[in-house]
């Protein structure tokens, strides 16, 4: 049966591809700093929100306290390019300290063999410790090397990037960067999961008994997606880090709500939803402040509302709703054609 | 000597502290195997209560001994009802739903009240020791404690909702086929937990102050005090408290309170490797 | 090929979406009035602090505007509610001085919301007013601080407590963050200086709310005064833990910061009365200008509104004294509107007479010291004219107006 030519997965595509051209070529041309700003902050963001897609919708491990990782990237980055100076080389080394954290934790709740009850409280344990550790780091003896702590106000004077010639870059460049970033986080996660590696990593998912019988070691491919997640985590932190500064915000309970909040809503087994799902979110709540409304619209209140409603209603998120309706669409369209077949880009919603 | 002393008081303080605030946790963590989210709510609720119906002229025992408990068990009701019944057996999505409705709690709570409230006075006077004075009202909350424990201890050991309640965590499917209706007997415990929770938050109010957002800063040590100490109810938290209110409380002395919590967690995260499934799960087997 | 029209819409949703931002960029640059924004947290855990300040802001605003507005243009305040959060600080910042357009941004409350803010300021050349107390040290041609800095109300505070209670031996109590940290360092430059020493100064997250071990030190140490610098709800409970423990007249209290979110409405007499504070301002000053802003900002926002703190005055100055130097200057422009503020201009207000300092772009202010006494303030002291000496000592935006750093002020030990 031949495959028709417009598909939910294809037209789905297509938005993406326009929507990161418009993002790439666009926006910046426009000079509108308010949104480049704003924007920036958002793909860091969603490069957070991928890592989290990526090991609880198709690694079926439920991190709440992914925001430990994108933290640690964050004060990896300011403290080593406080002290080496070298931007580039401290970004870099950043990710790789994010990633070794989550290979640590990784190597304890994996090889114990923890439950899913027993690892979730495990991350949001841990996130909450690093958020009340950095917190009290303000006194003048807790420096490393050159770079002070700072606790609370976290550290104001993180660096930002630097061009080939040493000088920091423009926020238009650091634009460009976290779109790019972003982008190819996507194709990075996505690559993955047509490799074996991530083949065996749904697998996991969907009955890590049977996958464990089939001879496969669990721990190992379960240790190596946390690691990577924790990588893009940590390099989400490192943008951050460049849009904003870092604090201890961002480790913080509301960050980590914020991000589960994304990925529900977005659409767990998906990796383009929890994405949108945090822009749209993030927008929202932007546009929450500058209302006035005062403490009606309290921010606990919609993000407790949003992700309750999503557990009980809609599990499933947007997306995948947003693609079974198109699909429906796209059937009712070809009519008698038969039914529509899920396209190439839908691997993670097949498997679902 | 009078500063062993008041070492040792204020270690006993710490380790019924973490009891009392971890005890509503734990119910719920021992029969349904699911760590519920909104627990640091249910203790702020318990405040609440506490701080207004006192400053309503309410005497500050009732509202801490039977309008807080009573109050926040309905709370649990409307919470079971509406969100926590639809997700039996979705162990995660149960957790999911509770950290949305610890949010909602959250902003009800500051929509209702603000961010800040006045708080109420710690009733009871206070001992003194040499040169220390300790206040009563923190050695009354041991002895609430213990009087809590030994109670608990009574009603699973000898009452008929104790058996049920032992029989639901040994092997709940077998419970369930011998005629005991698990969803009623996961209500009870969700209330019941809710309950406990509101009494041990309205308890310490009068020491602690309320403020929306204080569940956050109870959290971390409660889940570590109930993974920490498994599934069985009474003994693992007991046994986890002890060793972990105990080496936090002389922490504290030595270092600061925050680093203590961070000695904990790395215990705990050390503990778990070794034995995954919580002290219970090796020691005091055969308790509750 | 209608409906295959509309699925291509829907598809391109996300794209659509992303867009709204931009097309519905408003117009503002082209009205006549004068675009001023406010960015304040009216939500999240520190609103406290800053609902004083939007209140005192919207009443200077309105205030302006009633008298005819500045060179004859109505002001448009715009009140941005950053919830809490730092990365909305910097988002909001962007937004008032490139799409809003604001001539002049009052706003930040915590230190790190400040720093959050600064830079962005810094880059699109849009003038700032900070307006709570804090610790001092910022040198930035473009930031004018209108708070009280620890030089200010420490220099004359620690001696007089000391005398008060005949004291020698402090115990510091301070938040741990930036500020109780620097505060804790100045308090024990005064303390020394005065032939006293601080026997032991601890630092408490602002999340803290346990102070049973901390009581227990206090009283092995046996110090004669306790300093707090503590901060915010949280800390509130060291007051009440502090009476239950029976400490209450046994060792008297001096503090920094009690009253600065209104902890004497939060805590009860028991708990507060005999504590003794300094601050630029307090509601309990009893000058004629104090008790007329007191009626218009009770009439404007009822008898409950939160009390008025020191944020909150020196919002009301900070915008008086913006609108004087935009009339002197005859522009908004930044420039000379800068100039017109080094010109020495000041303001006489609730809170006395507040005079920009031309080299740090800080307040030279009077000083107050009270005692809490039942929910309010009772005035003891006063000291007139008090300069930024910390600040002064580290900048000097004459000699380099291009400094954008915040110092850390070294204590002379």
């Amino acid at each position: 049966m031949k495959t028709p030519l417009v598909t939910s997965g294809r037209l789905g595509a297509v938005a993406m591809i326009l929507a990161a051209a418009w993002a790439l070529f666009i926006v910046p041309s426009g000079g509108d700093m308010t949104l480049i700003l704003s924007g920036s902050i958002y793909c860091a963001f969603g490069i957070l929100a991928l890592s989290l897609a990526l090991i609880w919708g198709f690694g079926g491990i439920l991190s709440f306290g992914q925001t430990a990782f994108f933290g640690i990237g964050g004060y990896a980055y300011a403290v080593l390019a406080l002290n080496i100076g070298n931007t580039t080389t401290a970004a870099l080394l950043a990710i790789l300290v994010a990633a070794a954290m989550a290979a640590a934790i990784g190597y304890f709740m994996f090889w114990g063999r923890l439950g899913d009850v027993y690892l979730g409280v495990i991350t949001l344990v841990l996130s909450l410790i690093l958020y009340r550790f950095i917190n009290q780091t303000s006194g003048s003896e807790w420096k490393i090397g050159k770079a002070p702590l700072g606790g609370f106000n976290g550290i104001p004077s993180t660096p930002i990037l630097n061009d080939l010639d040493g000088n920091p870059l423009w926020p238009e460049d650091i634009y460009v960067l976290c779109v790019v970033a972003l982008i190819l986080s996507y194709i990075l996660c996505r690559l993955l999961l047509a490799t074996y590696f991530g083949r065996v990593v749904v697998a996991l998912r969907e009955n890590e008994l049977r996958a464990e019988l089939l001879g496969y070691d669990t721990r190992l491919y379960k240790l190596g997606v946390f690691s990577i997640a924790g990588g893009l985590a940590g390099l989400a932190g490192v943008l951050f880090a460049n849009c904003v500064f870092v604090s201890p915000n961002m480790f913080s309970l509301t960050t980590s709500s914020q991000l589960l909040v994304w990925v529900i809503v977005g659409g767990l087994g998906t990796l383009a939803g929890p994405v949108m799902a945090c822009f749209l979110l993030l927008a929202f709540s932007a546009w929450l402040g500058t209302l006035n409304a005062g403490v009606w619209l309290d921010p606990n209140l919609v993000m407790g509302l949003v992700l309750t409603l999503f557990v009980l209603v809609l599990p499933k998120g947007i997306l995948p709703l947003m693609r079974s309706g198109c699909d429906r669409a796209l059937a009712a369209f070809r009519r008698p054609a038969p039914a529509a077949e899920p396209g190439e880009a839908m691997i993670g919603e097949e498997a679902r | 000597m009078d500063y062993v002393a008041i070492i040792l008081l204020q270690t006993a303080i710490s380790i019924a502290n973490l009891v009392l605030i971890s005890a509503g946790l734990a119910v719920i963590f021992g029969m349904m195997r699911v760590i519920n989210f909104a627990h640091g709510e249910f203790l702020m609720l318990g405040g609440y209560t506490a701080v207004i119906a006192t400053q309503h002229g309410v005497p500050l025992l009732v509202s801490c001994f039977i309008l807080a408990p009573v109050l926040v068990g309905l709370v649990g009701l409307v919470v079971e009802y509406l969100v926590i019944r639809h997700l039996y057996g979705r162990l995660l999505d149960t957790m999911l739903a509770s950290w949305g409705v610890s949010l909602i709690l959250i902003g009800l709570v500051t929509v209702a009240f603000g961010n800040s409230v006045s708080g109420i006075s710690t009733p009871f006077g206070s001992l003194s020791i040499g040169r220390f004075s300790i206040g009563f009202y923190e050695l009354f909350l041991v002895a609430v404690t213990l009087v809590m424990v030994i109670a608990g201890y009574l009603v699973m050991r000898y009452s008929r909702v104790g058996l049920i309640a032992r029989a639901t965590m040994q092997d709940r499917d077998m419970a369930a086929s011998l005629g005991v209706n698990q969803r009623a007997v996961y209500r009870a415990t969700f209330v019941t937990g809710a309950a406990l929770s509101g009494l041990a938050g309205a308890l310490i109010a009068p020491i602690a102050g309320v403020v929306p957002t204080i569940g956050a800063s109870y959290l971390a040590k409660c889940f570590i005090t109930v993974i920490s100490g498994g599934p069985a109810i009474i003994a693992g938290t007991l046994s986890a408290s002890g060793l972990l209110g105990g080496v936090g409380g002389i922490m504290t002395f030595l270092a600061t309170p925050v680093l203590a919590e961070v000695a904990l967690l790395a215990a705990a995260v050390v503990l778990l490797r070794v034995l995954p499934q919580g002290i219970t799960s090796k020691f005091f087997r055969r308790s509750q | 090929m209608k409906d295959l029209q509309r699925r291509h819409f829907l598809g391109l949703g996300a794209a659509g979406i992303l867009a709204t931002p931009f097309l519905a960029r408003p117009a503002f640059a082209a009205t006549d009035k004068i675009q001023v924004a406010g960015i304040h947290d009216a939500s999240g855990g520190i609103d406290i602090y800053g609902r004083p300040m939007i209140n005192c802001l919207n009443l200077a605003v309105d205030k302006l505007n009633a008298a005819g507005g500045v060179l004859g243009r109505e002001i448009e305040l715009v009140n941005y509610d950053p919830q809490s959060n730092m990365q909305l600080y910097a988002q909001y910042a962007t937004e008032a001085a490139t799409r809003q357009k604001a001539a002049v941004v009052f706003g930040g409350i915590l230190s790190a919301s400040r720093e959050a803010m600064r830079p962005v300021l810094d880059r699109y050349r849009t003038l700032y007013f900070y307006s709570l107390l804090y610790e001092g040290g910022v040198c930035d041609r473009n930031t004018f601080c209108m708070g009280s800095t620890p030089g200010q109300t420490l220099e004359k505070f620690t001696p007089y407590v000391m005398q008060k209670f005949g004291g020698k031996k402090v115990y510091v109590l301070a938040a741990d963050y930036n500020y109780g940290q620097i505060t804790a360092l100045w308090i024990e430059k005064f303390v020394k200086e005065n032939g006293g020493e601080v026997v032991r100064a601890d630092f408490f997250p602002l999340d803290v709310n346990d102070f049973g071990s901390t009581i227990r030190q206090i009283q092995a140490a046996q110090p004669d005064i306790i300093m707090s610098v503590l901060v915010g709800g949280a800390h509130n409970a060291f007051y009440r833990q502090w009476v239950a423990s029976g400490m209450k007249d046994k060792i008297p209290m001096a503090s920094t910061t009690f009253g600065i979110g209104n902890e004497q409405v939060l805590t009860t007499p028991d708990e507060h009365n005999g504590i003794i504070v300094s601050y630029a301002y307090f509601d309990g000053i009893q000058t004629p200008e104090n008790e007329a802003f007191k009626a218009e900002y009770y009439a404007k926002f009822g008898d409950k509104a939160d009390a008025i703190t020191e944020g909150g005055a020196m919002t009301y100055h900070a915008v008086n004294l913006w609108a004087k130097a935009v009339e002197m200057a005859g522009t908004i422009e930044r420039e000379p509107v800068i100039e017109a503020l080094e010109s020495g201009l000041s303001f006489a207000g609730p809170a006395g007479l507040t005079t920009i300092n031309a080299q740090t772009h800080h307040n030279t202010l009077d000083s107050y010291i009270a005692e809490v006494r039942d929910n309010n303030y009772v005035v003891l002291e006063s000291f007139a004219q008090q300069p930024p000496s910390d600040t002064l000592a580290v900048c000097d935006l004459k000699v380099n107006p291009t400094d954008a750093t915040q110092y850390v002020v070294e204590v002379p030990k």
